[in-house]
């Protein structure tokens, strides 16, 4: 069974629909791509999925469970944590206080404590900077502070939107290869919403291509990469 | 002279800090101005008057029981009047007239009820005056300055080391973010709602029982000079609301005593200007920079 899966999605921003229909699933232990132009409605599904855009149609549900009514504050509590675009995170607070704020509904302290160090030793930027204001932090620092969080959370699946967006490239490969030790070692299930569709599909197990709010190719990363009209579009080879 | 004059400015200064603070708390987290503030604390004044005057409650329970009912109205007027306007998507324009419009209802409801004249106050704390090198200090005053100053202390501690200040100080900084921590922001707005009203509720009943009156309208120049002293302090800003409301207190009572009475709102609104155009984010503001 899927852990997530996503039926005729439709979200409208006014009359103007963004997501006109979408069907997709991301299975257990898989990383998942959604590829696509600025403007194709990546960034508004994973939106839906957190419930902070209102959907007009359709049906999430999440480890069986449907989700689709929840409110934003519940999502998180369920098992989906989510990165934004842009990081989201909170730059008057401390590195250690945003942190601890990923933790915010969880109740186990030694737990917590666990967890803090885990992910220093993923980020051990976050650990020599953690009594720094986070809006002081380089932008590459802060993408990791934003997955840091997340992870804070205990989720069983991550939503992460755009992470390479506005870094360096030697700063975006660090990034993904983060992105691919949380999935082997943590066994982390994640849904990437990603624009660099050529670093993607080396990292992803399959990968959706989205235009126009709808989903026009989907295939493992391989059959994808190997697709000629893919390749001319996105891949620009 | 001057220290008699300091210690009256600091008397009125903490009063427009706690008045301060319920603009400030309410402006961090929704970047709206709620102006119907100054007329929450009037409404806490007739609470306290009422309930001191109509029960024989002794007013360690009556005042607290005013603070919980100030603090209920507060949670409600967001709830009614800003909250529908506010999940419509509406701008903050829209907020803000509705905001005006509570204000008016509140005033107009409150000469309604009570009449359009002042009242006296119960004064259920017999008024000593003490002497002290020439300096006359009452026992109110002490006590307005002593409790401005611990719940001030409470209310920081509250906002830093706790929790839920935690989800205050993330839902200020970004409503959607703190949704995905898992924070309710309706709740935490509904708070920040209720603690400024109950603290305006505690300056109503300050103001009452240190110049023995309340009235239906004390809540538009009260609610303006303590809007100004938010703003001076960098509107946003708890910190900032507190120096804020000492220093316009102390301003406005060293130029009335020094220079002339007829002065006092000339010299508060001057240091505001004064202090703008300097620095336009207020004393503790955050400089506001938008990154692209």
């Amino acid at each position: 069974m899927a852990m997530l899966e996503i039926n005729d999605l439709k979200v409208k921003y006014g009359v103007i629909p963004a997501l006109k229909g979408l069907t997709f699933h991301v299975d257990e232990g898989e990383i998942v791509a959604l590829i696509g132009a600025n403007g194709a409605g990546k960034t508004t599904t994973l939106h839906a999925i957190s419930a902070i855009v209102d959907k007009s149609g359709g049906t999430i549900s999440f480890n069986g469970k449907n989700i689709t009514n929840e409110k934003a504050y519940k999502i998180v509590g369920m098992g989906i944590a989510h990165v934004q675009e842009g990081r989201g995170i909170f730059s008057e607070m401390t590195v250690l206080e945003n942190l601890m704020i990923g933790a915010y509904l969880r109740k186990d302290k030694a737990d917590i404590q666990a967890d803090l160090k885990q992910v220093y030793s993923l980020f051990p930027r976050l650990e020599e900077r953690k009594a720094q204001n986070a809006g002081t932090l380089s932008g590459g620092e802060q993408q990791m502070l934003s997955i840091g969080r997340a992870l804070m959370a205990k989720p069983r699946m991550l939503l992460l939107d755009e992470p390479s967006m506005g870094l360096a490239p030697v700063v975006v490969e660090d990034i993904f290869r983060t992105i691919r030790k949380l999935n082997k070692e943590l066994h982390m299930t994640i849904l990437l919403v990603e624009q660099n569709a050529q670093m993607t599909l080396h990292v992803v197990n399959r990968a959706y291509i989205m235009e126009n709010g709808k989903i026009v190719h989907s295939g493992t990363a391989k059959e994808l990469r190997e697709n000629d009209e893919i390749r001319k579009t996105y891949l620009g080879l | 002279m001057f220290v008699q004059q300091l210690i009256n400015g600091i008397t009125v200064g903490g009063i427009y800090a706690l008045i301060a603070l319920g603009y400030t708390m309410v402006y961090g987290i929704l970047k709206i101005v709620n102006f119907a503030h100054g007329d929450v604390f009037m409404i806490g004044g007739f609470m306290g008057l009422i309930l001191a005057q109509t029960t024989n409650l002794p007013i360690w329970i009556a005042y607290p029981l005013a603070m919980l009912i100030t603090a209920l109205i507060g949670v409600l007027i967001e709830r009614i009047c800003y909250r529908p306007i506010r999940l419509h998507g509406a701008d903050a324009l829209a907020i803000l007239i509705s905001a005006l419009g509570v204000s008016i209802f509140l005033e107009n409801f409150a000469q309604l009820v009570w009449g359009t004249e002042t009242h006296a106050y119960v004064q259920k704390i017999q008024r000593t005056a003490y002497n002290i090198a020439g300096i006359t200090l009452s026992n109110i005053q002490i006590g307005v300055i002593v409790l401005c100053i611990i719940l001030m202390i409470v209310l920081y501690l509250v906002v830093n080391k706790t929790k839920m200040g935690m989800a205050m100080r993330a839902t200020s900084q970004s409503i959607t973010s703190a949704q995905l921590m898992g924070i309710n922001t309706e709740k935490v707005i509904a708070l920040t709602f209720g603690v400024g009203s109950a603290l305006a509720c505690v300056a109503g009943i300050l103001v009452g029982t240190y110049y023995d009156a309340v009235y239906p309208l004390i809540g538009y120049s009260y609610g303006l000079k303590a809007f100004a002293a938010a703003i001076l302090g960098g509107i946003g800003s708890v910190p900032g609301a507190m120096l804020g409301g000492f220093l316009l207190g102390i301003v406005e009572t060293l130029g009335a005593g020094y220079i002339s009475t007829g002065y006092r709102d000339a010299f508060a609104f001057g240091i505001l200007i004064l202090v703008l155009l300097f620095r336009p984010s207020g004393l503790l503001g955050k400089k506001h920079v938008d990154k692209v």
